[in-house]
C-alpha cells in the first residue's frame, strides 16, 4: 500500500466517522463539529489527489471548501444560539417543534 | 473516534482541534505548505475558536441521565460500515494498479504559481465565494435581528 492509498484510507475514515457522528450524536454543537470533520476528510482526499497528479484544481477546491466551511459556521452558530435561547437545551429532541 | 464517545462538547472540540492540527502537519509533510498554514489559521484559528467560544458562552449542562446517542445508533453504524466498505473497495481497485505515480515526490506548488493560477483560471469561483461570504454575513445579521425581535 503506497502513501497516497493510505492517505485516501485516512480520508475515508475521517469522512465516515464524521458522518457517523452527525447521525448518531444528539448534541447540536457536536453535530456541527462532526460536519467540520467531514469537510476535513474531503480536504485531505483533495490534497492527496493534488499531490498525486499535480493539478492545481485540487488546491483551488480546498480553498473554496475553507470558505464554505467558514460561511457554514457563521450561519449555523447563530441559529444554534437562537434555538438554545428558546429551549434552554442543546438536545435535538428539544427541537421537535421545528417539525412542519 | 474520540469525538464520538466523549460527552462534553468542550472535549469533543479539543479532539477536533487535535485532528485539524494533525491534518495540517500531514499537509506540511506532503509539501503544500500554504494550505497547511491556512488549515491551521482558518480552521483552528477562526472556526474552532468561534466554536469553543460558543460552547463556553452557552454552558448548557446536560442532565446526567441524558442519553448520549440517538435512536438511530444501529442504523448509523450500519450505514457507516457500508460507506466504508463501498469507498474502501473503490479506493482499493482504483489506486492500487496505478500506484506508480508519474509525478516525482517533490512536485508541489509554490505560492506564486498557485496564486497566479487561482486568479487567472479560477477567477469565477473566487468571485462567487465573495458573493457567498456577503450572503452569509447578511444571513447572520438577519438571524440576529430575528432573535432581537422575539426576545426584546
Amino acid at each position: 500500500m503506497d502513501k497516497h492509498q493510505s492517505l485516501l484510507w485516512l480520508s475515508i475514515a475521517i469522512f465516515s466517522l464524521g458522518l457517523l457522528g452527525v447521525i448518531v450524536r444528539r448534541n447540536a454543537l457536536i453535530m456541527l463539529m462532526c460536519m467540520e470533520l467531514m469537510l476535513n476528510g474531503v480536504n485531505l482526499s483533495l490534497i492527496t489527489f493534488l499531490h498525486r497528479s499535480a493539478v492545481a484544481a485540487g488546491g483551488v477546491l480546498v480553498f473554496l471548501t475553507f470558505v464554505v466551511a467558514t460561511a457554514e459556521i457563521a450561519i449555523a452558530i447563530p441559529i444554534v444560539l437562537l434555538l438554545v435561547r428558546r429551549t434552554r437545551s442543546l438536545d435535538l429532541d428539544a427541537y421537535t417543534d421545528l417539525k412542519g | 473516534m474520540l469525538m464520538l464517545v466523549l460527552r462534553e462538547p468542550m472535549r469533543v472540540a479539543m479532539a477536533l482541534i487535535t485532528t485539524m492540527v494533525s491534518l495540517g502537519a500531514i499537509y506540511g509533510v506532503l509539501g503544500v505548505h500554504f494550505i497547511a498554514a491556512f488549515q491551521v489559521l482558518i480552521y483552528v484559528g477562526a472556526v474552532m475558536v468561534f466554536m469553543v467560544y460558543v460552547i463556553m458562552l452557552l454552558e448548557v449542562r446536560e442532565a446526567p441521565g441524558n442519553r448520549r446517542y440517538s435512536n438511530l445508533l444501529v442504523a448509523g453504524v450500519l450505514a457507516f460500515t457500508m460507506l466504508v466498505g463501498v469507498l474502501g473497495i473503490s479506493v482499493w481497485r482504483s489506486v492500487a494498479p496505478t500506484s506508480l505515480s508519474a509525478v516525482p515526490d517533490g512536485a508541489v506548488f509554490g505560492m506564486t504559481e498557485f496564486s497566479t493560477l487561482f486568479l487567472r483560471d479560477y477567477w469565477l469561483p473566487f468571485e462567487l465565494t465573495t458573493v457567498l461570504l456577503v450572503a452569509a454575513i447578511v444571513a447572520a445579521l438577519a438571524v440576529v435581528k430575528v432573535s432581537r425581535r422575539t426576545h426584546g
